[in-house]
């Protein structure tokens, strides 16, 4: 087994220009880089022979929405051979286009199109960008931070058309989100309210 | 001239016993052969992701036995073991021979479910009635342990939830006198079994490169012939401290991945043996009050208890800020959780990597230029579970 220290020193003296940050943590490899040199740098990963990073185990996003630039694109990625796993990095704003890994994992397909469907992030050449996981016809992207936890619709049975309909979402109670964090110095509610 | 022919659609599912579940699958077939497969997900998807980020990490658990139903525990133990990494606690060591012990449970009770209906999907019933009898042996002790027979709930940060009744013990050691005997009888009514094979044997198979560049994992990927196991390569509680074989197929296709299936099991056995045989006597948890709630006698007597059960069950622990990707060795194949924590008492960001979503992804690769009835074969064979596939 290849030690995680020289693993990391190779990838820097091989893509020194196109690492913005690498970091060993919880005996994983964290690496920032571009989002134009993404493409390039999983290629690399994957086919070069002192790294040998041949399986892509998932893709996902996470929704900053008071960054300015707001998503950061993760990809994880792992070693049979060595026995390790790194964790990609790169910065995406919001409705900019990422290049699709499709090519070089199939295993992508998929995994793109649930980030496109939870998170709204486009993909550059991918060959079959469509919702994977929602309703077909749903609009907006769950899991981003403004969405709220109840959705918009709710679905029922009309008996009156025979048929299932879409409604607006009515709840008896809303979901409630108590604060915790000082429950001592009163909720924020009713900070809120004493200030008026 | 040519006779000329035209595909047909053919729309498999939502509601087909043979899916395993809600899968909507679009056939193109040309005569019988399928020219393209078209797998419509979602149909059970349930937002975990979302609900999780507004969650307590307490409250988070009970949505992991809701993913993959039929082995509920191997879930909750990789987001245990994912806050556990971050949190730095120590696991005692007999929370963490309960919790192998569990999930090995876990892994019978899923492979029989799935060498059965695998079984039933190619016309054998019998099967699955014997296996079913076991697997309802199996969830009573998930209910003696847990309380409740499928959505147990009892894997925590830092230990389980509670320790084994009285006996247990005793009860477990006697099913794994008794099982190997069923899994020869279900062998003896497949491994050889002309029909059996004849449907199994070289249908959906997968080159060790594909298992690879498919993001397989689990069976999947043994069955082809690459050994590659978690608890072996990336040991996590005491698998280090046991001994076992991982079964590797060599054709990689449904009737190899079967046979690992009924080789795991008889693995799974004698690591459940060897817990019950090195079951040592302690804590069944982390004794960090900000972390594992005070035992209830202890509430009525110290301050500190009391308010230390308070915030636990309002407020929750927090989690420092930090990301880390945890994975274990489910029984399909390799789950795992990626935990963004703000130092919140909810996570900012929980994904799950559930292994049969790639699995399924390969649906189109796998059964081209097979004959229709191969597609529950093939599907049986891949043990797709809608829980983890939607979330």
């Amino acid at each position: 087994m290849q030690n995680i220290q020289d693993l990391e020193k190779i990838l820097n003296s091989e893509l020194n220009t196109k690492i913005k940050s690498s970091l060993i943590k919880h005996n994983q490899i964290y690496l920032k880089i571009d989002e134009a040199d993404l493409t390039e740098v999983i290629l690399f990963l994957k086919t070069n022979s002192r790294t040998k990073f041949r399986q892509l185990i998932d893709i996902t996003a996470v929704d900053f929405p008071e960054n300015e630039i707001r998503f950061k694109l993760v990809y994880l990625l792992l070693s049979h051979e060595f026995n390790q796993r790194i964790i990609i990095e790169i910065d995406v704003k919001e409705k900019e286009i990422v290049g699709s890994i499709t090519s070089i994992f199939p295993a992508a397909n998929w995994m793109e199109r649930e980030v496109f469907d939870m998170y709204g992030i486009d993909f550059k050449d991918h060959p079959d960008l469509r919702r994977i996981l929602t309703d077909y016809g749903f609009e907006g992207h769950p899991l981003r931070k403004d969405f709220p936890l109840t959705g918009h619709n709710e679905v029922r049975y009309s008996h009156e058309t025979k048929k299932v309909i879409y409604e607006p979402v009515k709840l008896e109670q809303n979901y409630r989100n108590f604060d915790y964090e000082s429950p001592w110095q009163g909720t924020k509610y009713i900070k809120e309210q004493t200030k008026e | 001239m040519a006779k000329e022919t035209k595909t047909l659609n053919l729309n498999f599912g939502p509601q087909h016993p043979a899916a395993h579940g809600v899968l909507r699958l679009i056939l193109q077939l040309d005569g019988e052969i399928v020219e393209k497969a078209d797998p419509h997900i979602g149909l059970l998807h349930r937002g975990t992701e979302k609900l999780i980020e507004n969650k307590t990490y307490i409250q988070a658990v009970p949505y992991f036995d809701r993913l993959d139903y039929v082995a509920p525990m191997n879930q909750e133990h990789a987001f245990a073991l994912a806050i556990e990494k971050i949190l730095k606690i120590e696991v005692p060591i007999r929370a963490q021979y309960i919790r192998v012990m569990f999930c090995e449970i876990g892994r019978i009770l899923s492979h029989i479910l799935n060498v059965t209906t695998q079984a039933m999907d190619v016309g054998a019933l019998t099967p699955t009635l014997w296996g079913f009898e076991e697997r309802e042996i199996l969830m009573g002790f998930y209910e003696k342990v847990s309380g409740s027979r499928l959505h147990a709930n009892y894997f925590r940060a830092g230990g389980v939830h509670q320790d084994l009744p009285k006996g247990l013990d005793k009860e477990i050691g006697k099913f794994c006198e008794r099982f190997p005997k069923i899994i020869n009888d279900l062998e003896l009514l497949l491994t050889d079994n002309r029909i059996f094979k004849q449907r199994n044997v070289d249908i959906g198979v997968v080159s060790k490169q594909d298992a690879l560049d498919y993001s397989f994992s689990g069976v999947m990927l043994r069955g082809s012939g690459v050994p590659w196991d978690l608890r072996k390569s990336q040991p996590y509680d005491c698998y280090e401290q046991l001994e076992f074989k991982i079964p590797v197929g060599k054709n990689g296709d449904c009737y190899d991945r079967y046979l690992c299936r009924i080789e795991e099991m008889k693995e799974s056995v004698n690591i459940i043996n060897q817990c019950l045989a090195n079951l040592p006597v302690g804590p069944i948890k982390t004794d960090d009050g900000k972390i594992s709630p005070p035992p209830k006698k202890e509430i009525k007597q110290s301050m500190e208890a009391l308010i230390h059960h308070f915030k636990l069950y309002t407020e929750g622990y927090r989690v420092d800020k930090d990301e880390i990707y945890t994975s274990v060795e489910a029984p399909k194949g390799e789950f795992g959780v990626y935990l963004i924590s703000d130092g919140s008492s909810k996570p900012y960001k929980c994904k799950i990597r559930a292994p049969g979503f790639s699995h399924l992804q390969a649906m189109d690769y796998l059964i081209k230029g097979h004959m229709l009835a191969d597609v529950p074969a093939v599907l049986g064979s891949m043990d797709i579970v809608f829980g983890e596939v939607d979330r």
